[in-house]
């Protein structure tokens, strides 16, 4: 049987390289694909857990994760396409219009 | 070694080198490839947890339809000439460099503090834990508001993504 640690570990290690990603990354997309690591990062820590407790409530917390995880693509993309049709690219260093 | 733990091993090492490959792929298209490989064996890692129906959804939901979202919207943009990422020592780097490893190191501080080993199922529970039927029984009583709530939530994000995507309505 597997430690629960290991999968912990496994998780830490997934949003850690999507956390670098994000801070990386110049293009938008590539940042939104990291982000979406982190999001599953979540869901195997969810996951777990709920099999470290013998409870199904985890797997309700990951379905939910999973949802708002389409949403938030569906909406997030949706921006991309708008900011790249108004700019011409989608290199978050030239998207600077709200910098102080 | 048992088997179990071997599959561990090959599923998780290959999560960790889809994830590298996401973040270090240099188009665009190949880190979505990545990220659609990533999706897969983190599936099976799911399965090793005893969630079926999550790593079904996974496939599914993540692999299938959010990263065929993706997939369009990359060759739609045509982003040749977008990414032009120089290999050089920038700041960004460091302070992302630096951060990174100081959460990795207070999470895994966190974890190896933590008791070690899963909780044996009982036989009865064996047959039905992360099931469809289960995961289904609990969403569709217990937490029925919510689930009504993601679907309003999805429904208003499509006519969001309509609204914003589109040039002119």
């Amino acid at each position: 049987m597997v430690p629960i640690n290991n999968y912990l570990f496994l998780a830490a290690l997934l949003f850690c390289v999507g956390m670098f990603g994000v801070m990386v990354r110049r293009n938008a997309l590539v940042v939104f694909m990291c982000v979406e690591l982190m999001l599953n990062a979540a869901n195997l820590t969810f996951l777990a857990f709920a099999r470290q407790r013998g409870d199904s409530v985890g797997h309700v917390s990951a379905f939910f994760v999973i949802a708002v995880a389409a949403a938030e693509a569906a909406i997030g993309l949706a921006i991309m396409i708008a900011v790249f049709r108004s700019r011409g690219t989608l290199n978050i260093e030239e998207i600077k219009t709200m910098k102080h | 070694m048992n088997g179990e733990l071997l599959l561990f091993w090959v599923f998780g090492l290959a999560t960790l080198i889809g994830a590298l490959f996401v973040v270090a792929a240099r188009s665009p298209m190949s880190s979505a490839m990545s990220l659609v490989a990533t999706f897969f064996f983190l599936a099976g890692i799911y399965v090793l947890l005893w969630a079926h129906a999550i790593a079904v959804l996974q496939v599914l939901v993540y692999a299938g339809a959010i990263m065929v979202l993706f997939l369009f919207v990359i060759m739609l943009l045509s982003l040749a000439e977008a990414e032009v990422s120089a290999p050089v020592l920038r700041f960004s780097w460091l302070v992302g460099g630096a951060s990174t490893l100081g959460l990795l190191a207070v999470l895994g501080l966190a974890i190896s503090r933590l008791p070690a080993q899963p909780a044996a199922l009982g036989p009865a529970q064996q047959a039905s834990f992360g099931s469809l039927g289960t995961l289904g029984q609990i969403v569709y009583t217990t937490y029925l508001l919510p689930f009504e709530a993601v679907s309003l939530l999805l429904l208003v994000a499509i006519l969001g993504a309509v609204v914003v995507a589109k040039a002119r309505i």
